[in-house]
């Protein structure tokens, strides 16, 4: 439950050491740049954009040839690869990968190169395909198609549609004798035909032929038609070499796609270092370096630093006015959950970190929601496994995530094991669909079965609430008294304890409320009237105080008003919690739902079979939906009851200066 | 012929039930499709963020199961499901009401809810680290339909003890 403390650090040190001293910096991860100093006339920033741009030009054409590289070969990627996180990879070559540099940058430039030629090459392809089937029913014309006759006769090359017979074609044309009429190729829809014809009768022939919708070919050649197409084929089979070649040469370099992915971590590497130097005060021999480091690492930085370079290093407590970032220092149980505080937003100044009384709560109350004994076992096993299978590689974000699931899931068989659900009631179904088992419930509750006395769970579920509530109004006090605001403690968060809890033991004194609630409560008359006294007194001095910030009288008294009005809020907040009920019935009454939809199928030979696959499906849908539902209104819960009882935020998280890679890190030999 | 009423008893349950089960699954679908709609515009700018996206797209997704549930135990208490269908005039038109809240809470939070997402998918598409914010707005609508989901329930559940 706590922030670590963060101290200012100043590097002042030799321009020849800077590239070295900012891949340490950069390599150990503990130092969050911020500039601090002013620029004067010797100490001047510099502008890195133009050089950072061109690193993210150089990501870009990677990642395009990797895009190739995957459309040719693709790389086996498993689902659990996600979790295996990144490869790790000795500091020589990093440190050596600049001489490989430009050859990886060429070949990646070669791959788009590659990869467009094919495509052109493709089109090409494709041109030649349509002029190749023109040209085919005109393979045994022996004469170029622009062929327009000679010096007394005229030609007419083209095709009339459908088939057309030597004699058909000779009556429509008989009145122009003398002609020559050749039939090149015949089919279904069209005729090509060859006419010559003599030189005076040309435009009568044509206008002829028109009326039999006679068309001339889509292209014309020089050459004869046989010719042009072996010379088409020839074109095309080259283009095919050519495909065949380009696409041989991409996957030689499918070994090099380790490369291209470094490529783009070695840039991501430099903008994250450039970023840095933008920032950086400069002189012509001196740069200096400014920023917050967590004190625990503060010391051991200056004892490395000055060791190996020439510089000096000062490290100083945080000004009053500084925006310091925020690094968490959490327990493995409750460290998990830094990401849900980050998500609402890290704790401001003068703020507790809330995360390790939330995660207490967080884990019962997403067990309280989903409450199955079987999906809480399916969800913390899985986490498990992953967990275990890949401990010693896997980031520690997606760690986190799967330790906060594996949490949830423990808390899921807590309860599912205190309400009797498992699987809704599969025990019930399977034992008496098959086993003929006639002592129901096999598997009883710890406590009691939500369906059967939903009521109970109501006020179970409130009373969890409650006590939600009053923890979030503690941490509250707690807060004030760290900020030595003692007069809150007493009017703001004191009062308002009486208050409630007063106001509590009075409405379970009313007869209807209990009655309402199906419970219990036996009090004696005297604390009942204690009750109400301090009921009293305390909603008096509420209105007397919480409005102590207004100097009139008049306007404190109305503040102190509405903030008693308050109470309806803390009524409606109560009421919130009715949906652990809700959710929780869901999810059992559901999975009920699934084993009676199988067990009516479990007569037969194949109902065993029939009955077992509607029962995984079906839980694997009820499943997936309850754990959302739980998640988000567990998240619900903790951001606007419980923080809004005395949490702002506002701060900012520590984001050091380090290795931002996707694919390596570095494996650091000694530290 | 002669009508005794009390035969109706169990047709304006069974009729509260399917509409338990219609309404509220007829919102879910419409919600979940517009969801979806939005789902797919940001998905095109950034396909990572379809984890996120699609936690956001389903959640107006509950109010047709909550219908389903509220029609399930309708019908456990009526005896559809097995067991006896013996049910009074004034007990079927209790069961009728009790189904109310689900039905038209459910039909309208669903919708409100997918508008709320879609507006909450803007937030991701812009700044995919704000997504704990963003899950939270259409998270506030549930609450009704959640709460509906519980009058219902304990309605339904309460009446098969009446004796009437």
């Amino acid at each position: 439950m706590a922030l670590l403390q963060m101290q200012r650090i100043y590097i002042y040190a030799l321009n020849k050491d800077r590239k070295k001293i900012l891949d340490l910096l950069q390599r150990r991860e503990v130092v969050e740049v911020r500039s601090m100093l002013k620029e004067d006339s010797v100490f001047r920033r510099t502008e890195e954009s133009l050089s950072v741009q061109d690193f993210e030009k150089n990501i870009a054409i990677a990642g395009e040839a990797l895009t190739i590289l995957d459309t040719y070969e693709k790389e086996d990627k498993s689902l659990l690869s996600a979790l295996k996180g990144r490869k790790e990879l000795p500091l020589e070559v990093f440190d050596s990968f600049s001489e490989k540099y430009d050859s990886v940058l060429d070949k990646a430039k070669r791959i788009i190169y590659l990869s467009k030629s094919i495509a052109e090459a493709k089109a090409e392809i494709l041109k030649l395909q349509t002029q190749i089937e023109i040209l085919t029913p005109w393979v045994r014309l022996d004469i170029p198609l622009n062929f327009k006759g000679t010096k007394y006769t005229s030609s007419f090359i083209g095709a009339l549609p459908r088939t057309w017979t030597l004699e058909e074609l000779y009556e429509q044309l008989a009145e122009y004798m003398p002609l020559d009429i050749n039939i090149v190729s015949s089919s279904k829809e069209q005729t090509c035909i060859f006419i010559l014809c003599t030189k005076d009768n040309k435009d009568r022939v044509f206008e002829t032929l028109r009326g039999m919708d006679f068309i001339l070919p889509s292209i014309t050649t020089d050459i004869s038609p046989a010719e042009q197409l072996s010379k088409l084929k020839d074109q095309f089979e080259l283009s095919e070499l050519n495909i065949n070649a380009a696409v041989e040469e991409i996957m030689s370099y499918v070994k090099d796609r380790e490369d291209l992915y470094f490529l783009q971590d070695y840039d991501a590497m430099r903008i994250e270092k450039y970023d840095v130097i933008g920032q950086l005060l400069q002189s012509n021999n001196v740069f200096i370096v400014t920023g917050f480091i967590p004190k625990k690492d503060g010391e051991a930085i200056k004892d490395e630093l000055t060791s190996s370079f020439d510089l000096v290093v000062e490290l100083t407590e945080p000004r009053k006015k500084d925006d310091v970032p925020i690094l968490y220092k959490n327990n493995g149980f409750s460290e998990p959950l830094e990401g849900t505080v980050s998500s609402y937003s890290p704790p401001g100044k003068g703020e507790m970190d809330p995360t390790m009384v939330m995660s207490l709560f967080y884990y019962l109350l997403f067990g309280l929601m989903l409450s199955d004994a079987g999906y809480g076992f399916l969800i913390a096993i899985g986490c498990g496994l992953a967990l275990f299978k890949f401990r010693g590689t896997m980031e520690r974000s997606m760690k986190n995530t799967l330790k906060m699931y594996m949490y949830c899931g423990i808390a899921t068989v807590f309860w599912g094991i205190v309400f009797g659900s498992y699987f809704g009631d599969i025990f019930d179904i399977v034992g008496s669909t098959f086993f003929e088992v006639t002592d129901l419930p096999v598997i009883p509750p710890l406590w009691f079965f939500p369906v059967e006395k939903p009521m109970l769970m109501l006020t179970f579920s409130m009373g969890f609430g409650i006590v939600h509530l009053l923890t979030g109004l503690a941490m509250s006090g707690y807060q004030m008294a760290m900020k030595k605001d003692y007069k809150g403690i007493i009017y703001d968060v004191g009062l308002w304890f009486v208050l409630l809890i007063s106001g509590i033991v009075l409405l379970l004194s009313m007869k209807m409320v209990t009655d309402i609630l199906g419970i219990n409560v036996t009090m004696s008359d005297r604390v009942i009237d204690i009750a109400t006294i301090l009921f009293g007194l305390s909603a008096i001095a509420i209105i007397l105080t919480n409005g102590r910030e207004s100097k009139n009288p008049f306007k404190r008294i109305l503040k102190g008003l509405y903030a008693l009005y308050g109470i309806s809020g803390y009524l409606s907040d109560v009421l919130s919690y009715s949906r652990l009920l809700a959710l929780g019935l869901a999810t059992g009454v559901i999975g009920s739902v699934i084993n009676q939809m199988a067990a009516m199928t479990a007569g037969g030979l194949l109902g065993p079979i029939i009955f077992t696959i509607i029962v995984i499906m079906g839980h694997a849908l009820n499943l997936g939906i309850n754990a959302l539902g739980a998640y988000v209104h567990t998240n619900r819960l903790q951001y606007v009851e419980f923080f809004g009882k005395f949490y702002e935020g506002g701060g900012s998280v520590f984001k050091p200066f380090k290795i931002n890679t996707k694919y390596f890190k570095v494996k650091e030999n000694a530290k | 012929m002669k009508v005794n009423l009390n035969d109706f008893g169990i047709v304006l349950a069974v009729i509260g039930a399917t509409l338990a089960a219609l309404i509220p699954g007829i919102a879910s679908a419409k919600a979940v499709s517009k969801g979806g709609i939005a789902g797919a515009g940001v998905i095109t700018e950034d396909p990572s963020l379809f984890g996120k996206v699609l936690i956001l797209q389903l959640l107006p997704g509950t109010q047709g199961i909550y219908g389903l549930l509220i029609a399930f135990i309708t019908f456990s208490q009526i005896g559809v499901l097995g067991g006896s269908g013996d049910i009074s005039f004034a007990k079927g038109l209790l069961y009728f009401a009790a189904c109310m809240p689900m039905i038209i809470v459910g039909y309208s939070s669903a919708i409100r809810q997918s508008n709320a997402s879609i507006a909450s998918m803007g937030v991701v598409a812009k700044k995919p680290d704000q997504f704990g914010k963003a899950m939270i707005f259409p998270a506030m609508v549930e609450t009704y339909a959640i709460l509906a989901l519980l009058i219902s329930m304990l309605a339904v559940n309460g009446i098969s003890g009446l004796n009437i």
